[in-house]
């Protein structure tokens, strides 16, 4: 038996053909078919990049992503400083003074919603907000009458935030929680001792502790919001009058309703775009954080 | 917060504040699970005429049952349960060969390997689902459970491959050269002295996978359109489109498609908080 690198090479094997079908090829095919116009039969026409001159005179292309720029609000920034503070209070001051039991009986109410297939969340989501469901029932209770909050162009991206925010509150918490497990006992002591109050700790300590966490918390919710569908689809397709479009929903609605693949493929690639761009930019930003 | 008052919640009532709000938020979290399991068990008369706030008037499982039937829920929970379980062990055996190449393989150019997999992990499933819709008609996949297996093997191995690699670059090389001492070729090494050590990080893995999967929307709605090769969300989703489903349907049916996700929840809750926590320190 060879005992050089060489040999590990075959275990590549499997991971390389199976990549290469599922996601080379249709990447390469996406990008090819984004140059063309094309309905899904017969043959595609080469256009070139008239695609995405189309796109970038597109006033929903532009909807789509500002409505995204509500997501990163809604998916990271919110659930980030809403993580931090719910963290920061099961650890320090419930885990310590109320015990674990009741802080992680906290943690995993939190972490509920997260566990839920996410389309099934906006059904139930829905519902609740619809003109018969349980949210107006309480507004005329209290009598406030009611409202068709995902019908109104006005409420809906509001109300497609508020959902997002609940499903995305548990991941921050419980990925802090796990930060704060490994600070140093020590340094809050010292910080006590030295007569720092909660906040002054929460700043010194837990902040910077935690940085590489809160790092990985807001990259990876910054991607899943450039990339939600789901909750789109199950609230408001898009509606009304596209006012919670978002680019992937844009990308479908090309693809399979109006049967524009062309044009889908160039909104497609254009998402993949922002995403790479996003993430290298966060990476540079880390690097230059740790120097 | 004062200097002079250094720690005001080791007597203080603060803390009470503090316990109070959190399980405020707390509960906040949990109201739209208690309507919906409230309004599951109402019949439909009893939700016209009493609304959506009331409790119910009797314990009814008609709900329940009707969505039951209306989309053969076992039907769905066979489906997920093969397609989830698939991916989940077709897609860790996929990363464990990959990351061995990689994380103690060392081969050349692994960090750009490792990178193509990362972004992989990345590209929206947009960028991929048209030519993958095309392929499955092309090869008579389209429609079956194999088509959506074979996708998500592959997208859920992109990102096993990256967190098993970094965890095998630090692999103890003593172990690595006492099975070569005792003449175990690389496969042997693999399977005898590789995977035993980095179980709880397979296992880790082997459920994320399962939940990730079993919860896609997506790539699912596109290639599944069949009764017979749906999923449990897709199940929901396709039949609030048909906008048959009375409230009390409705609500029943989004109890039963979460249910096994927040049974598997319970049973693997540490798994997966710690499983969480894996992927975000690698």
């Amino acid at each position: 038996m060879t005992r050089g690198k060489a040999g590990y090479w075959w275990y590549l094997l499997p991971g390389a053909v199976a990549f290469t079908a599922v996601v080379a090829v249709p990447f390469g095919a996406n990008l090819y078919l984004s140059l063309t116009k094309w309905s899904g039969i017969g043959d595609p026409r080469w256009i070139g990049l008239d695609n995405y001159s189309r796109l970038l005179r597109d006033e929903v292309f532009w909807t789509s992503f500002r409505n995204t720029a509500a997501m990163v609000i809604a998916m990271v920034v919110v659930p980030t400083l809403i993580g931090l503070l719910l963290s920061a209070a099961l650890f320090d001051v419930i885990g310590r003074r109320f015990g674990p039991r009741t802080a992680s009986f906290l943690r995993a109410t939190f972490y509920l919603p997260q566990v839920l297939p996410v389309v099934v969340a906006g059904i139930l989501w829905g519902w609740l907000l619809r003109p018969d469901g349980a949210v107006n029932a309480v507004g005329r209770a209290i009598g406030l009458g009611e409202h068709d909050w995902l019908g109104d162009p006005k409420t809906a991206l509001p109300m497609v935030m508020l959902v997002m925010i609940w499903v995305q509150i548990g991941y921050p918490v419980v990925i802090f929680l796990a930060a704060l497990q490994r600070v140093d006992p020590d340094l809050y002591e010292a910080a006590e001792i030295d007569g720092a109050g909660w906040f002054a700790r929460f700043r010194a300590i837990t902040l910077p502790q935690i940085r590489p966490e809160t790092f990985v918390v807001t990259l990876t919710c910054t991607i899943a919001a450039l990339k939600v569908f789901g909750p789109i689809w199950a609230l408001t397709r898009g509606g009304p009058d596209n006012a919670t479009t978002v680019p992937s929903y844009f990308a479908y609605n090309a693809f399979f309703n109006k049967l524009q693949v062309g044009y889908g493929a160039a909104v497609a690639t254009a998402l993949t775009l922002v995403i790479v761009a996003v993430s290298i930019g966060f990476l540079k930003v880390q690097r230059r954080a740790e120097e | 917060m004062s200097r002079a008052d250094p720690d005001r919640f080791r007597q203080g009532k603060a803390r009470w504040v503090v316990l109070v709000l959190v399980a405020l938020t707390a509960a906040l979290v949990l109201v739209p699970f208690a309507v919906m399991v409230m309004n599951a068990f109402k019949s439909p008369a009893d939700y016209s005429g009493n609304g959506p706030l009331a409790w119910p008037e009797s314990f009814q499982l008609d709900g329940l049952k009707t969505y039951w039937r209306q989309v053969q829920f076992e039907g769905k929970l066979l489906n997920s349960v093969v397609i989830a379980g698939s991916v989940a062990v077709l897609g860790v055996v996929l990363s464990l060969l990959n990351a061995y190449a990689l994380g103690i393989g060392r081969v050349r150019g692994r960090l750009w390997i490792v990178a193509l997999f990362l972004l992989a992990n990345m590209i929206p499933q947009e960028a991929l689902v048209y030519p993958l819709y095309a392929m499955a008609k092309w090869t008579g996949l389209y429609n079956s459970r194999l088509s959506v297996i074979i996708i998500f093997t592959v997208i859920q191995s992109a990102f096993g491959t990256y967190l098993l690699a970094s965890v095998l670059g630090t692999f103890p090389k003593a172990l690595l050269e006492a099975a070569a001492l005792d003449g175990a070729g690389r496969w042997t090494t693999l399977w005898r002295v590789v995977v035993p050590t980095v179980r709880p990080t397979l296992s880790v893995l082997l459920i994320f996978f399962f939940i990730w999967t079993w919860n896609e929307f997506f790539i699912p709605l596109v290639m599944l359109i069949d009764n017979s090769t749906q999923t449990v969300p897709l199940a929901l989703a396709s039949l609030q489109g048909d906008r048959l489903m009375d409230a009390t349907t409705t609500n029943a049916g989004a109890l039963i498609s979460l249910l096994p996700t927040v049974v598997f929840f319970l049973i693997f809750q540490r798994t997966l908080t710690r499983g969480v926590t894996v992927g975000a320190v690698k």
